[in-house]
Formats: structure tokens, sequence, C-alpha cells
């Protein structure tokens, strides 16, 4: 093996972007282990000291320096590799220049630019975006802030800035938002309507606003506040923002509030706020306390049933349609089952969703009792990501032991194929539980790239003359880009079940290993 | 300060990941990306102290 780096000076991009490009050329050359494009930051360098990709050249990097870290059998190889990186990145660059009207260099040029209201989507990296997000709040944005790594005393500052100015920090770590048509971050295209929701939750809010837009509902405004807000070290702060900018909003008429259940001081609050609305408000606090003292609220316990009874409040829609699918779930499971050897009995659940992951656990141990995951709640139940699955197993494939150096699961789902095919091989599986995200924000056809994976670990089966029984939902809209209807079919001719709803996919796996 | 944000248009500022850009222009938004880099050659301490003398300046 021949290891290569190669350093180009004062040249940054985005840690996303490279990513994104490491897995790709990666791909393209047979291993994505043996290449790391990054920028020369210590922890950068740590990550590729630690793959055994850092050569001296690499080491005297700077974190302004662009590193190429490449290992090959051949030098032709990594001149073939090193030569397609440089071609993406000169493409994005070009495309990145056309568009020069709309780049500009700094914060206050590009506020002084627009008109307000004015909203910043910050992804930057998060030892840097505090400053960047004091700048935004200063010149009276709104803000979005995606990155992750913000310690709870900057979250803290930057939140009390925001509420001083009557702005929206929604985040860090918030994945999604809507507002006024415009989907923001990871978000999805959906029809206009009278239902706002408030949200702690990435992949929830996409799932819950999405079965409201495909069901024949609408969404007024839909804000997030990331999961760390219903905290204690937070307090809510954000989410009791959000709430008032929806109980005040004349075109929102019913209000859905998601998260895990928040710290309980905060809850209390929460609560006594929610039940001052005049708007008819449903909480969904996934594993939440069922005895809560939520009078006058409609609690429900699933994201689905979240957005059936948003629906059912808003007059408009048609939820009964929706909870119709479970009727037809007992006599699938049925004829599921007959496919299946005595010995698989277990559910393997791989999402790229965090809070559908969630979700699944929690209907899984509910119904099943113990679900080992990397996000369980018991530590007896707690499952290091990396190591195999035991019984029932719910994986959060975007948990950070799982993408240290590589794009998330939604935005690259690839990252999910070597562990789909173990689980596959497992003799003890019986369903393996999947979640497929479309919209903006995520990979252009991810259905494509599970349908793949799923074909071959149906081929290696086939060998072994047995059947895994393959259950999914697709989060998303039907006007999303990636195309629903084409996205279902894809997984369809793979033989996987797709339901509407991650809470039906999740009973449906369920009622399989139920004998 | 009050500003009402619901009900009318929204400009989008794009600070980071390229892809976020684009799925704004492709929905037809407002929007501008600024094409950031880290500033004082991504050295944590010294953009600390340069932050430190703006907020006394």
């Amino acid at each position: 093996m021949i290891l290569k780096n190669v350093v180009q000076k004062n040249s940054y991009y985005d840690s996303a972007t490279l990513m994104l490009l490491s897995s790709k050329v990666g791909q393209h050359i047979g291993s994505t282990k043996q290449v790391a494009v990054m920028m020369g930051s210590d922890m950068n360098k740590d990550i590729m000291r630690a793959s055994g990709l850092l050569g001296p050249e690499g080491e005297a990097a700077n974190p302004n320096d662009l590193v190429f870290a490449i290992q090959a059998e051949t030098e032709a190889i990594i001149e073939e590799a090193l030569a397609m990186a440089q071609e993406i990145l000169n493409s994005r660059s070009a495309k990145m220049e056309q568009q020069d009207t709309q780049v500009v260099k700094t914060v206050a040029d590009a506020a002084a630019r627009l008109s307000d209201p004015k909203l910043a989507v910050v992804s930057l990296p998060g030892k840097y975006a505090v400053r960047e997000v004091k700048k935004l709040l200063r010149e009276n944005c709104h803000v979005l802030l995606f990155s992750d790594n913000i310690s709870c005393e900057d979250e803290n500052t930057l939140k009390d800035m925001a509420l001083e100015r009557d702005l929206l920090m929604m985040g860090p770590d918030c994945g999604t938002a809507v507002i006024n048509g415009v989907g923001l971050g990871f978000a999805n295209k959906l029809r206009r309507g009278n239902i706002g929701l408030a949200a702690a939750s990435g992949t929830g809010l996409q799932e819950v606003m999405s079965l409201i837009s495909n069901f024949g509902g609408g969404v007024s405004q839909a804000l997030g506040t990331g999961g760390r807000d219903l905290k204690d070290v937070i307090g809510g702060k954000m989410m009791g923002h959000c709430i008032r900018l929806l109980q005040d909003d004349p075109d929102t008429q019913v209000i859905v509030v998601i998260s895990k259940p928040p710290a309980p001081s905060v809850m209390e609050n929460m609560l006594e706020q929610l039940k001052q609305s005049q708007k008819p408000t449903v909480v969904c606090f996934l594993g939440g306390d069922e005895s809560m003292d939520a009078q006058g609220l409609y609690l429900v316990h699933t994201l689905e049933e979240a957005a059936c009874k948003a629906l059912e409040l808003a007059a408009t829609g048609c939820p009964q349609e929706l909870l119709d699918g479970h009727g037809a779930l007992a006599a699938m499971a049925k004829s599921l089952r007959d496919r299946l050897g005595s010995q698989q009995s277990d559910i393997r659940g791989l999402y790229c969703g965090g809070t559908l992951a969630y979700e699944s656990m929690l209907l899984m141990g509910k119904a099943l009792g113990d679900v080992h995951s990397n996000i369980a709640l018991e530590s007896r139940l707690l499952l290091d990501g990396t190591a195999p699955s035991v019984g029932h197993t719910v994986l959060d494939l975007g948990d950070d032991a799982f993408t240290v150096g590589k794009p998330h699961p939604m935005i690259e789902p690839s990252l999910r194929g070597e562990r789909l095919l173990q689980e596959a091989l497992d003799p003890a599986t019986a369903v393996i539980l999947l979640d497929v995200e479309i919209g903006y924000g995520s990979h252009e056809n991810p259905a494509s790239v599970v349908a793949e994976e799923i074909s071959q670990a149906k081929a290696v089966l086939a060998e072994e003359g047995r059947e895994v029984v393959f259950v999914a939902s697709i989060c998303g809209t039907y006007e999303d880009m990636q195309d629903y209807a084409a996205q279902k079919t894809l997984l369809e001719q793979q033989g996987v079940v797709v339901l509407e709803s991650n809470a039906q996919a999740a009973e449906l796996a369920i009622l399989t290993v139920s004998r | 300060m009050e500003q009402k944000l619901f009900g009318g248009s929204l400009s989008v500022i794009n600070l980071g990941l390229p892809s976020f850009y684009d799925d704004l222009k492709r929905q037809g938004a407002t929007c501008l990306h600024v094409d950031w880099t880290p500033p004082a050659g991504g050295d944590v301490r010294l953009i600390e102290i340069l932050d430190r003398l703006e907020e006394l300046g």
C-alpha cells in the first residue's frame, strides 16, 4: 500500500462538502476507508492519524490548508483519485462563481443587501459558528443554527440575545424549519394551511408535517428549537418563544408541539403556557409520562397520532384514511411470517432519522420488552453502535459513533449498507426496519441506494436458502423533489413493504415477530 | 425590537453547506450565500483575542 498526502495551502471548504467528496472518491477506488479529504485542523489530523492516513506533509498542514490523504495499491490509483477530487471541487467552485451576484463575503454584506424579515441558516463548524450567529443577531436576523458542538453557555447567550431582540434562534443542532413556506435545512415541500408546529426534534417534525400535508392538511409555520432547549440547562426558552409566536399568528388555528419529555420544571411551565392557549393544541412527548396533568390539551403517543389529531382539530384532510392503514397490518404480518424460519425472531431497525429511531424503540419496547440501542434510555440496554446487535435492536446511524469524519446518513445513506448486510446475515434477524428521508437537504435518490443494498443482501440470503422481511416508511411529502411514488416503487421492486408512517412500519415489524 | 416574521416573504442568508443554498434557490426563495472562510487562518485562540479587542473597541 502506498500513502500519499497532498496539501493545498489556504483553501477552505466546509466539512460536509469534503465528507461527501471523500465518500464519493472512496467509493470510486473501492474503499471509503482509504480516502480522507479534510481541512488540516488538529481534530481532523487526529482522525486521519488514527486511520493511518496522515503522512508528514499532512502533519505539517494548518487549519486553513486542505489535505488530500489517499492510500492505494498503486500510484496510478492515487493519481486518479486526486484528479477526481480536484475535478469535483473545481466544478463546485465554478458553479458558485457563476452565481456570484448572490454570493457575498461577509454577514454584514448579506444583511445589508436583503430586506426584512431576514433569517440565516448557519451550518459552519461549531467552534466558528457562535461568533457569526452573534453578528447575525445584531443585524436583526433570525437564525436556524444547524451546527452542533456548541456549549450550553453559548446556547444560552445566543438565545438570550435573540429573545432581547424578539428573534428566533433555532438550535444548535436544529435541522428543520419551514417559515412562510420556505423550507430550511432538512425540510419538505408542504401544502400551506392552518396547522402550526414547534418541535425539539428534526425528523419528528418532518414526519408530522409531511403526514399532515400528504393527508390533505396544510402547515402555517414549522419551527425548531434544537434538542437541548427543553433540558433544565436551557429551560425551554426558545420553545416558549415559538409557542407564543404560533399562539399570536392569525394563520395558525391548531398548534402541535413535538419533543422527547422535557425536564420536569420545563414541562410544568410549558404545559401551563399551552393550557392558556385559545387554540387547540396537540402535545406529543415521545415516551412521556401518561399521567401528566395536561387538561385541555390533546396528548398523543406517536408522530402519526400527532398528525391525525391535528388534521381532525383543524377540520381538514382525511386523518381516518391514515389511521385506516393500521387495519391491514395484522393480515400482512401473517403472510410475512410464513416466509421466516423458526430461528428468525428479531427486529433490527437501521435508522438515518434519530427521532424515528427513538419512536420505533419506544413502540417495540412497549410491545416486545427489551430493545437494545445506541440511544437506549436504560444503561443495561445501551449498545455500543459499532458492536453486533443483540435481540431486538434499533440503531440511530446519525449518532456520533457512526458519523465521525463522515456525512450524516440523511445526506449519504450508503453508510447504512455495511450494517444492513451484517444484520441480514445474522440468523436471528426476522425483520429489518428502515426509514428513507426525502425533501430538501436529503440525498437526491436515497431509495436507489438502499434498494441496491437490499438487492445485494437478498442475493447472499438466497444462497443460504432463507429470507428476511424488509419494512420501511418514507419520511417526506408526495410533492418532494425526489418523487415519493418513484422512491416507493424502487423499494417495492426489492420486496420492501412500504408504509405511510414510521409508526405503521414499526407496528408491522412488531406483529411479524409476535408469534 | 419588534420584527414581524410571519405572513409575508422571507429573505434567507446561507452560511455553511452550499447544498442548503442550492435548495433555497430551487424553491425560488430570496437568498444569498456567504462565501465564508475561517478568520485568522482558523486559529481559534487568535479569533478569541480579535473578538475581545472588537468588544473593547
